[in-house]
């Protein structure tokens, strides 16, 4: 069996990846997630954006718009709110040289370690009847890829912008993590915007444009963890497919945004995470910030974010030309929601991001039953509390040291987990590491990025999706995974 | 006392004098409202947000210069398109933190708004070191605006004779398009050819967006191109009269133009054309 180390700025649900064990078994298997040994949302997606072609179209540096790229600082946010136009009237493409064309790349070439212990693996390499399965770690290390950003964004038109990401994996299988169309400004106002496509919620704290790049640190845990057992597939730092209206005052100070999504997690063709059919229900999601003038500081934002969302628990069937149960559309929604406030706070060049989230499913969502049949006795809704804290300390526009602390944990279990420890289903995760951008200027970006990150989960696999595919040995113990990684990350 | 010695006493002197009332320790510092701006911290804001474009020594030869127009400022020179002073002298600090507040429109360099007032005064504070104009002299007094006079239909014709008169069609062009027939012969002081603004394009002005903006614009001039100041030559209400003159030539709806569009299509047999032979411009 092969065994799946997942970058995370390629990750997508379904990753490829071949090993050659001592024992002889090559070969590449397709991983998937499921089941209580793994965690049951998918394996999330993660793409980090900075866009040089923007630099290149405004003779700015990328430090005009990012504390340090892919980071917005309120600049970039104010650019990017605007429907990636600076105002000047020259932001339609008539005014441009033909030559411009707004694209990017980026990817990085890395070596890179992942670790995980706590799994379940042949006492015999190669197994055979004399072996048992044992607690194992399972260590891999090398050099290796990323995936690719290949995005284009830009306007159409004056007030009309657009953004189309396909995204590849390591392997060069791609998807579309971001395809829209925002209408900018509408009657000449700021405060109305509305965008239609798959896109990502307007988180104050972006995933998309953090720092961190490991499979452990790249991705913030809360933002794909669900209750271990729920059938529940969100995950807040997904991309969604859905209509969003948005505003903001014309510094950005004041943001708000209100979208209306189909509940299947951002997957195309009526689809869920799983693959399963979805619902024909729609989810919303609301966000407010706030910035203040901290003075000599720096710009202080607060805000609140909610969403609420809903899920089937059966579906309508058929039975197929070859007997087999077809699952058709998705029945019996049960809500969901996920609620928390954020920060972002300056101190001059030092950076604190706050966040803490509260999630709750329904309790047919935590039992995995379909809602016309009644709930076990003791079933309850299941819930989780998480919140992390992230600093940054810019020495320079660049050099960036980074370090991250996030917890996670289960307030409520899943029904299909009575009896299991407290702590089941609870996250502890550190990251650190430093970006240095040898290069600084209008054309293209690099960085090389150091990062160490490491995740504790209590007994499930981590949800970077190292071991995925795999079963935890013992849950009631913990299943540490870490990631060390070195590379150059470059951005054209 | 010997010779040598009151040399160096004098010398001592003279040096404790130009320490103790430095212009350095002034141009290291801005005052913006009840802001006070550091160089030093404006430095590192330079660093990261104007490099590009104004260069590291501020001379207006940032990487991206080259693919610029119009070129960027430079700062070495002490010459300010958009001033409250009067034409040649310094500008004071709260109009460069407009010019960076507002930016320039159909340019390269944005609104920088999104910046807090504190870093924008830094900026200010690290822009005045780059030119020892600023450690020699003070900024100019800004000008005084009267309060404006009632737009009317005389306003606006005697704003149209002034337009005339004045021969401003010669550059901006009879309907203010830009396109008078010295147009395409002006360059500004540092020799780059250079369009007088067209009227009937855009929604705002380089320096602004107001009537008074407008009347600031005469007065002061555009220093580093060839609009000059009308200061000497012009009498306030006269100014007044040229603002809703050019009000007419935009295209928004203002009530100058509103006016004017009604004036026209009742007296369009009386209204002369501007331009050589125009006779008067009513």
């Amino acid at each position: 069996m092969s065994i799946k180390f997942s970058i995370r700025t390629t990750a997508i649900r379904w990753s490829f990846i071949g090993l050659l064990l001592a024992g002889g078994f090559p070969g590449l298997v397709m991983f998937g997630r499921g089941g209580l040994t793994a965690h049951a949302a998918p394996l999330p997606s993660i793409r980090v954006r900075a866009i040089p072609a923007f630099a290149r179209k405004y003779g700015l540096p990328c430090s005009a718009c990012h504390t340090a790229w892919p980071e917005l600082n309120n600049f970039g946010q104010v650019f990017r709110d605007n429907g990636y136009q600076l105002g000047n009237e020259r932001d339609s493409p008539i005014w441009q040289n033909p030559s411009y064309f707004p694209v990017t790349f980026r990817m990085t070439p890395q070596w890179h370690r992942e670790s995980t212990n706590n799994l379940a693996v042949d006492s015999i390499p190669g197994g055979g009847p004399a072996s048992t399965l044992v607690s194992g770690k399972v260590q891999q290390n090398g050099f290796d890829l990323s995936g690719m950003d290949l995005w284009t964004a830009g306007t159409l038109y004056r007030n009309i912008s657009f953004s189309l990401l396909p995204s590849a994996d390591s392997t060069g299988a791609f998807h579309f993590e971001a395809a829209w169309v925002r209408f900018d400004n509408l009657k000449g106002s700021s405060w109305l915007n509305v965008k239609v496509g798959k896109f990502e919620l307007d988180n104050l704290i972006s995933e998309k444009r953090f720092l961190f790049l490991s499979a452990n640190g790249g991705i913030y845990q809360s933002y794909h963890y669900d209750v271990p057992g729920t059938i529940n597939d969100f995950g807040y730092g997904d991309n969604q497919l859905g209509v969003e209206l948005a505003g903001h005052s014309k510094n950005s100070y004041t943001r708000y945004s209100v979208a209306v999504l189909s509940s299947n997690d951002g997957n195309v063709g009526f689809t869920s995470g799983s693959g399963a059919p979805s619902n024909r229900g729609y989810d919303v999601n609301l966000a407010f910030s706030q910035a203040f003038n901290g003075g000599s500081l720096g710009l202080q934002r607060i805000g609140a974010f909610s969403y609420f969302g809903q899920r089937p628990t059966y579906y309508q069937t058929s039975t197929g030309s070859d007997g087999s149960t077809v699952a058709l559309i998705g029945f019996g929604n049960k809500p969901f929601y996920r609620v928390g406030v954020a920060g972002d706070f300056f101190l001059k060049k030092l950076e604190f991001l706050p966040s803490f989230m509260y999630g709750h499913d329904n309790a047919y969502l935590g039992a995995g039953i379909p809602s016309t049949s009644p709930l076990p006795p003791g079933a309850k809704a299941p819930a989780f509390v998480a919140g992390f804290l992230e600093s940054h300390y810019y020495v320079s526009p660049q050099l960036v040291f980074f370090g991250r602390f996030e917890k996670i944990g289960v307030a409520q279990q899943a029904f299909v987990n009575a009896g299991f420890p407290n702590d089941y289903g609870n996250v502890t995760a550190y990251s650190v590491g430093y970006r240095w951008y040898p290069i600084m200027f209008s054309r293209a970006g690099l960085a090389w990025h150091s990062e160490y990150s490491i995740a504790k989960s209590n007994g499930f696999l981590p949800l970077s999706g190292n071991g995925g595919g795999l079963q935890v040995f013992s849950l009631t113990s913990p299943v540490w995974s870490s990631s060390v990684m070195l590379g150059f990350d470059f951005d054209f | 006392m010997t010779k040598k010695s009151v040399l160096v006493t004098f010398a001592l002197g003279i040096a404790t004098v130009f320490i103790a009332d430095s212009p350095a320790n002034f141009a290291q510092e801005s005052h913006v409202g009840n802001l006070a701006g550091n160089a030093s911290s404006g430095k590192q804001l330079y660093r990261r947000f104007c490099i590009g474009c104004h260069g590291p020594e501020g001379d207006g030869n940032g990487e991206n210069a080259q693919w610029i127009d119009p070129k960027p400022r430079d700062f070495t020179a002490a010459t300010f398109k958009c001033r409250s002073t009067p034409t040649g002298t310094l500008p004071t600090d709260q109009d460069l933190d407009h010019a960076i507040q507002r930016g320039f429109v159909t340019t390269n360099m944005p609104s920088w708004n999104p910046l807090t007032p504190q870093q924008r005064a830094d900026l200010v504070a690290y822009i005045k070191t780059f030119s020892p104009r600023w450690t020699g002299e003070k900024p100019g007094t800004p000008i005084n605006i009267p309060p404006e006079t009632a737009v009317t239909i005389q306003s606006i014709l005697h704003g149209r004779e002034l337009f005339q008169k004045m021969e401003c069609w010669k550059c901006h062009g009879p309907a203010g398009h830009g396109d008078g027939p010295s147009a395409s012969t002006l360059t500004d002081s540092k020799d780059n050819p250079i369009r007088p603004y067209n009227f009937s394009t855009g929604s705002r002005f380089k320096c602004g967006e107001t009537n008074q903006d407008l009347y600031r614009i005469f007065i002061t001039g555009v220093d580093g191109t060839p609009m000059p100041s009308f200061a000497d030559v012009i009498q306030p209400n006269d100014a007044w009269d040229l603002v809703h003159f050019l009000r007419t030539l935009q295209a928004l709806r203002t009530p100058e133009a509103d006016m004017w569009k009604k004036y026209a299509a009742e007296h369009a047999t009386e209204i002369k054309p501007i331009g050589p032979n125009a006779g008067g411009g009513r």
